[in-house]
C-alpha cells in the first residue's frame, strides 16, 4: 500500500499555518497504480470532500483528494482515505433475499419485486397507501431521494416518509427554518480563512469533520489566529484546542445560551441597526435571556460564571464569527431552542451574509442535505411548505397530478411516529433504504421487536447483511458510491458529482433503478395516463429535480453534469443570476421568512404545536429573520439512587454510523476495535473500577457490557460510542442503544441520544456469559417463530 | 355581582384542567410524546391554579359553587381502543377551551371594574389556554388519519 501520510496514526496530517488562502495539500492512499481516476466526493460524513477514485482493473484501488476542490483543497481524513475498501468487501450482498420457512433465501429480482408490489397492493387495499411507510437514510444520493419522494407523495400518497436523518440533522433544519423561514446553510467554509472567532458548540469537530478541523489547525498556527469557544460536555480533540472550554452539565445547552446572549445583550455589544430592520422578536429574547444572570447559569449548568463571561467577551467583540452546532445540541433537551440560540447569536450582532460570518447548523451524514431537500424525509421537495396550498399546486403542477394525491393535511409523519405507527399495526410495510435502525434508533429491544412483528412486511435495501437486514422479508442487494453516478450536498451546500467508476458486485443494483422498477411495476400514472417517473437514468432525474428545485431557496437551475464535472464541487443557489453558484446566503439581508415563500409557518418551541397558516399572515416578518427563544426545561429522566449516572452516547473518529463500511476497512477497525464506557477517574476509584475492566451498564430499557476506560469526563457522566451492533461481534450486549430513550424534541422530533439515567456494577465472567447467551437465544425464537408464521 | 362566580368558575376549571393534562398523559404513556407534552402543560396550568390564588380569596364572598358542567361528562375515564388517543385530545381540547371562554368573559368584568391584578391574570391564562389548544389541535390533527382511516 502506498499513502502520503498514515491518517490512523496522525488524524490531521502535517500543519500548513496560514491565514487567507488555504494551502493545497493531496492526500492520496491507493493499493496498486491505477488505470484511471474517476471524480468523485467522499461520503463518510457531512463535509464532501473532493476525490477522485482509482480504478484498476475494474476495480477499485485507491482514492486521492481533489486539489481543485473548494471544500477541502486535496485533503482526506481518515476515514475517506480508507472507508473505500469496503467496496471490496467480500460479504457484500448480491442477489436479492426473500424469507423462506423463516430463512433468507437467494432469489431473483424478478420474484422479489414482484413480492413487494404484491404486498404493497394488499397493504393498500387493507388500509390504503397509509399502510406504507418508508424509512431512508443519509447515504443515498439526490437523485435517488428525489425519485422516492416523487413516488411516495404523488404515487402512493403516503405521508409516511422520513430518514434516519431524523436522528442526526433534522434539528438543523428546523433551527434553519425557525430563524431564516428556510432551511439552509447561510455561510461558506472559506469563512474559517478569515474570521476572528469560532464557536463550537456541542460539536466535536476534531473526530467528526477531520478536514474542516484541519482548516481550523492551521488557522489557528497561522498569523492572528482566530479565538476558539467550544462548548461540550467532554474534553474532546476539539476541546483541547480552545481558548475557552464550556464544560456544561448534560441537558443544560438552554441555560448556557441564554446566559451567553443576556451578557452580551446586556453590555451592549448588539447591533442596534441590523435587529432594528432585519429582525423580529428581539424585546421578547432580551426578557428571555434576562433570567440567565452569570451566577444563575452556573448554578444550573455547572459552567463557571467567570468562564461564561470570558466566552461572552470574545463572542461578544468578534466583528467576524463562525458557529457550527451538532449533535450535542441536536440530540438533547430542548434541542431546536438551543440551536436557534446560535442564530440568535449572529442576528443580534449583524454577523451573517459576509466573508468570515458563517453559522453552520452542521449535518452529520453525507447525503442528508440532499434529504431534506427533496423531500424524501418529513419536508416537501424543494423546501416547500406543507401547509402552503400553493406551494402543493406548483408540485402537482410539475408532477401533472391531481394536488388531493399529495398528502399535506398534517406535517409529514416522523421517523419516530412511522416506528410508531408500525408498532400499532397501523403500517403493514416498511421499506428501510440504506440505514440500519436495529443499531441506531433508540431503545433497541423495541426496535428488534417491531422489525420482527408478523403484521409487519420488512423490505431492506442494502449493501450489507446488517442486524436489520437479518430481520427483513425482503432484502435488496444494492449498489454504492463508487457503483453508480450521482450526486450529493455538503454542509456549506457545496453540490458534488459521483461518477460510477465500477461495476456493482453480483446482481447488486443502484437504489435509483430500484425504486423507478418499483414505479413501473406499480404502474404509478399521472393525470394524462402517462408513467409518473419520466426518467431512467440518474442525469435525467437531476433534470427532473433541476425543475423543481427552480426559483426555490435551493436553486440547481444552474448546473448540469457536465458543469459539475469539470472541477470543483458548486454551491447552491446556481441558477442564470449566480451561474457559478453562492457562497453566502443572505448578501443582503433579505431572508425567506415571507408568508409565500417560507418553508414552514413556524411552531411553538416549547411544544411543537404549528402556527396555522393564518396566524402566520397575520404576522408576516417579509424577509425578517425571527429572534426566538424559550426558557429552560430540565429533562425528563434524571439520575437518582436507582440510576445514579447520565450517559451520554456519540461517535468515533474512525467509524460512521453503524461500521457497515469503515468496520470492514482493517485499518479503521484495528484503530478502533470495539465499544467501551468512558468514566471520570473519580467514578473509578468510587466503584473500584480498573482501566479495561468488564463493566455492566444499565438503564430502564436495556443493558450492555462494555470495557471501562478512564478519564476524559466529568464525574456523574458516562460515555458510549454508538457504533457498534453485533454483526460482526455478538458475544455480548454492546450496543449504546440498548440504553437510550424513546423521547425527542418537539419541533425536530429528533430522539434524545445525550442523556439516559444509568448504573454500572463490576461484571463477572459469568454475567457476560449469560446475557448474551439469552440474547441470542430470544433473538432466534423470536425470529424463527414469527417468520415461519408468516411464510 | 355576580362576577365571583366567574372567578371561581375560571380557577375550578384550570383545576380539572391540571388533572385532566395528568390522566392523559397517564393513560397514553406509549406516545411519548403525549405524555411529555401533558405534564408540560399540566404544569403551565398548575401554576396559573397558584398563581390565581389571592385573587379568588379576595372575591370569595360572591362565590356560589355552581357544578362545573364540562368535566362531568368529558374524560371521566380515559379510553382504550384505537380512537382512545383522538377522543382524549378532543376532550382535553373542549375542556381547555371552557377555560378559555370563562377567561374571556371574565375579562370583559375586570376591564369594567378596572381591576388591573385580574385583567394581567385573565391574559396570562388566555395566553396560556391559547398554546395548549394550539398543541391540542396540531398533535389532534396528525392522529387523525391514521385513526379514522386505518386503525382497527
Ligand atoms: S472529513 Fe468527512 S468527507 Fe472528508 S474525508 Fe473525512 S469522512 Fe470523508
Amino acid at each position: 500500500m502506498q499513502q502520503t501520510r498514515d491518517s490512523i496514526k496522525d488524524i490531521w496530517g502535517k500543519r500548513s499555518p496560514y491565514k487567507g488562502d488555504w494551502p493545497v495539500r493531496v492526500d492520496e492512499q491507493i493499493e496498486e497504480e491505477p488505470d484511471k481516476w474517476v471524480q468523485s466526493a467522499c461520503v463518510l460524513c457531512s463535509n464532501g470532500c473532493g476525490m477522485d477514485i482509482g480504478v484498476k482493473d475494474g476495480k477499485i484501488v485507491g482514492v486521492r483528494g481533489r486539489a481543485v476542490d473548494i471544500v477541502n483543497h486535496g485533503r482526506l481524513g481518515p476515514k475517506g482515505l480508507n472507508g473505500w475498501v469496503a467496496n471490496n468487501s467480500a460479504d457484500r450482498l448480491k442477489r436479492p433475499l426473500i424469507r423462506k420457512n423463516g430463512k433468507l433465501e437467494e432469489s431473483s429480482w424478478d420474484e422479489a419485486m414482484e413480492l413487494i408490489v404484491k404486498k404493497s397492493k394488499e397493504v393498500i387495499e387493507k388500509q390504503t397507501s397509509l399502510g406504507i411507510g418508508f424509512y431512508t437514510s443519509g447515504q443515498l444520493f439526490l437523485e435517488e431521494y428525489y425519485t422516492l419522494a416523487v413516488i411516495g407523495k404523488a404515487g402512493l400518497g403516503t405521508p409516511h416518509m422520513d430518514g434516519n436523518t431524523r436522528l442526526c440533522t433534522a434539528t438543523a433544519a428546523a433551527a434553519l427554518k425557525v430563524s431564516f423561514g428556510s432551511d439552509g446553510q447561510p455561510g461558506s467554509y472559506t469563512d474559517i480563512d478569515t474570521t476572528e472567532a469560532i464557536l463550537h458548540v456541542g460539536h466535536n469537530v476534531a473526530s467528526q469533520q477531520t478536514v474542516l478541523w484541519m482548516r481550523i489547525l492551521d488557522r489557528l498556527e497561522g498569523e492572528n489566529p482566530p479565538k476558539l469557544v467550544v462548548i461540550d460536555p467532554r474534553k474532546t480533540f476539539t476541546a483541547e484546542k480552545a481558548t475557552v472550554h464550556l464544560a456544561p452539565i448534560t441537558g443544560t445547552n438552554i441555560p448556557v445560551m441564554n446566559g451567553l446572549l443576556n451578557l452580551i445583550i446586556d453590555s451592549g455589544r448588539i447591533n442596534k441597526e441590523f435587529i432594528e430592520n432585519h429582525t423580529v422578536g428581539f424585546e421578547e429574547l432580551k426578557q428571555i435571556v434576562a433570567k440567565w444572570p452569570p451566577e444563575r447559569v452556573e448554578e444550573v449548568s455547572g459552567v463557571p460564571a467567570a468562564k461564561l463571561r470570558e466566552a461572552a467577551e470574545i463572542l461578544g467583540s468578534a466583528s467576524t464569527l463562525v458557529s457550527t452546532a451538532l449533535q450535542g445540541v441536536y440530540q438533547s433537551m430542548q434541542a431546536t431552542a438551543a440551536a436557534v440560540q446560535v442564530n440568535n447569536l449572529h442576528l443580534i450582532r449583524g454577523l451573517i451574509g459576509r466573508p468570515g460570518c458563517g453559522i453552520y447548523q452542521m449535518n452529520g451524514q453525507p447525503t442528508a442535505q440532499n434529504n431534506r431537500e427533496c423531500g424524501a424525509d418529513g419536508d416537501l421537495p424543494g423546501f416547500r411548505n406543507w401547509g402552503n396550498k400553493e406551494h402543493i399546486a406548483e408540485l402537482a403542477t410539475l408532477w401533472n397530478v391531481d394536488p388531493d394525491i399529495i398528502p399535506h393535511w398534517s406535517p409529514p409523519t416522523h421517523a419516530m411516529q412511522i416506528w410508531r405507527y408500525a408498532e400499532q399495526g397501523l403500517i403493514s410495510l416498511l421499506w428501510i433504504s440504506g440505514t440500519n435502525p436495529a443499531v441506531s434508533m433508540p431503545e433497541l429491544q423495541r426496535i428488534r421487536n417491531i422489525l420482527d412483528k408478523e403484521d409487519l412486511f420488512v423490505i431492506v435495501q442494502d449493501p450489507f447483511m446488517t442486524e436489520t437486514a437479518e430481520r427483513a422479508d425482503v432484502v435488496l442487494p444494492a449498489a454504492i458510491w463508487g457503483e453508480k453516478t450521482g450526486c450529493f450536498t455538503n454542509v456549506d451546500r457545496t453540490v458534488h458529482i459521483s461518477h460510477k467508476a465500477i461495476e456493482p458486485p453480483g446482481e447488486a443494483r443502484s437504489d435509483l433503478d430500484i425504486f423507478i422498477d418499483y414505479a413501473k411495476r406499480m404502474d404509478f400514472r399521472d393525470k394524462d395516463g402517462d408513467p409518473l417517473i419520466k426518467w431512467q437514468t440518474s442525469e435525467e432525474a437531476f433534470e427532473a429535480w433541476k425543475q423543481c428545485s427552480k426559483g426555490r431557496p435551493c436553486d440547481y437551475s444552474g448546473m448540469s453534469y457536465s458543469k459539475l464535472s469539470q472541477g470543483s464541487g458548486i454551491q447552491w443557489p446556481c441558477n442564470e443570476q449566480f451561474p457559478d453558484g453562492t457562497p453566502h446566503l443572505y448578501t443582503t439581508h433579505l431572508f425567506n421568512t415571507s408568508a409565500n415563500i417560507c418553508e414552514t409557518y413556524g411552531y411553538d418551541l416549547d411544544t411543537g404545536a404549528a402556527v396555522t397558516a393564518e396566524e402566520y399572515k397575520a404576522i408576516d416578518p417579509k424577509g425578517k429573520a425571527f429572534l426566538k427563544g424559550t426558557d429552560y426545561q430540565q429533562p425528563y429522566e434524571i439520575p437518582d439512587d436507582l440510576y445514579p449516572l447520565w450517559l451520554t452516547t456519540g461517535r468515533q473518529v474512525y467509524h460512521f454510523h453503524t461500521r457497515t463500511k469503515t468496520g470492514r476497512s482493517k485499518a479503521l477497525s484495528d484503530a478502533a476495535p470495539d465499544a467501551f464506557i468512558q468514566i471520570s477517574e473519580e467514578d473509578a476509584a468510587r466503584y473500584g473500577i480498573k482501566e479495561g475492566e468488564m463493566i455492566v451498564v444499565e438503564s430502564r430499557r436495556g443493558k450492555v457490557i462494555e470495557p471501562a476506560k478512564i478519564g476524559g469526563v466529568e464525574p456523574g457522566l458516562v460515555f458510549i460510542p454508538f457504533h457498534y451492533g453485533y454483526w460482526d461481534k455478538s458475544d455480548r450486549p454492546r450496543a449504546a442503544n440498548e440504553l437510550t430513550l424513546s423521547e425527542w424534541d418537539p419541533v425536530s422530533k429528533q430522539p434524545h441520544f445525550k442523556y439516559a439515567a444509568v448504573r454500572i456494577t463490576k461484571a463477572d465472567a459469568g454475567i457476560i456469559e449469560s446475557t448474551a447467551d439469552k440474547i441470542e437465544k430470544a433473538a432466534d425464537t423470536i425470529k424463527s417463530k414469527l417468520k415461519s408464521q408468516e411464510a | 355581582m355576580h362576577i365571583g362566580q366567574y372567578i371561581d368558575l375560571v380557577h375550578r376549571t384550570e383545576i380539572d384542567l391540571v388533572k385532566a393534562f395528568k390522566k392523559v398523559a397517564k393513560a397514553h404513556g406509549d406516545e411519548p410524546d403525549v405524555y411529555q407534552t401533558c405534564q408540560l402543560l399540566a404544569s403551565w396550568s398548575q401554576k396559573l391554579v397558584e398563581e390565581f390564588e389571592p385573587i379568588v380569596k379576595r372575591y370569595k364572598e360572591e362565590s356560589d359553587k355552581e357544578p362545573d358542567r364540562l368535566t362531568q361528562t368529558l374524560l371521566k375515564d380515559t379510553r382504550k381502543g384505537g380512537l382512545a388517543l383522538l377522543r382524549d385530545l378532543h376532550d382535553l381540547y373542549l375542556i381547555t377551551t371552557e377555560v378559555k371562554v370563562c377567561c374571556t368573559i371574565l375579562k370583559q368584568a375586570s376591564d369594567g371594574l378596572r381591576d388591573k391584578d385580574l385583567t394581567a391574570m385573565c391574559e396570562e391564562i388566555e395566553r396560556q389556554t391559547t398554546r395548549q389548544l394550539s398543541w391540542l389541535l396540531t398533535r389532534a390533527k396528525q392522529a387523525a388519519p391514521q385513526t379514522l382511516i386505518v386503525a382497527k
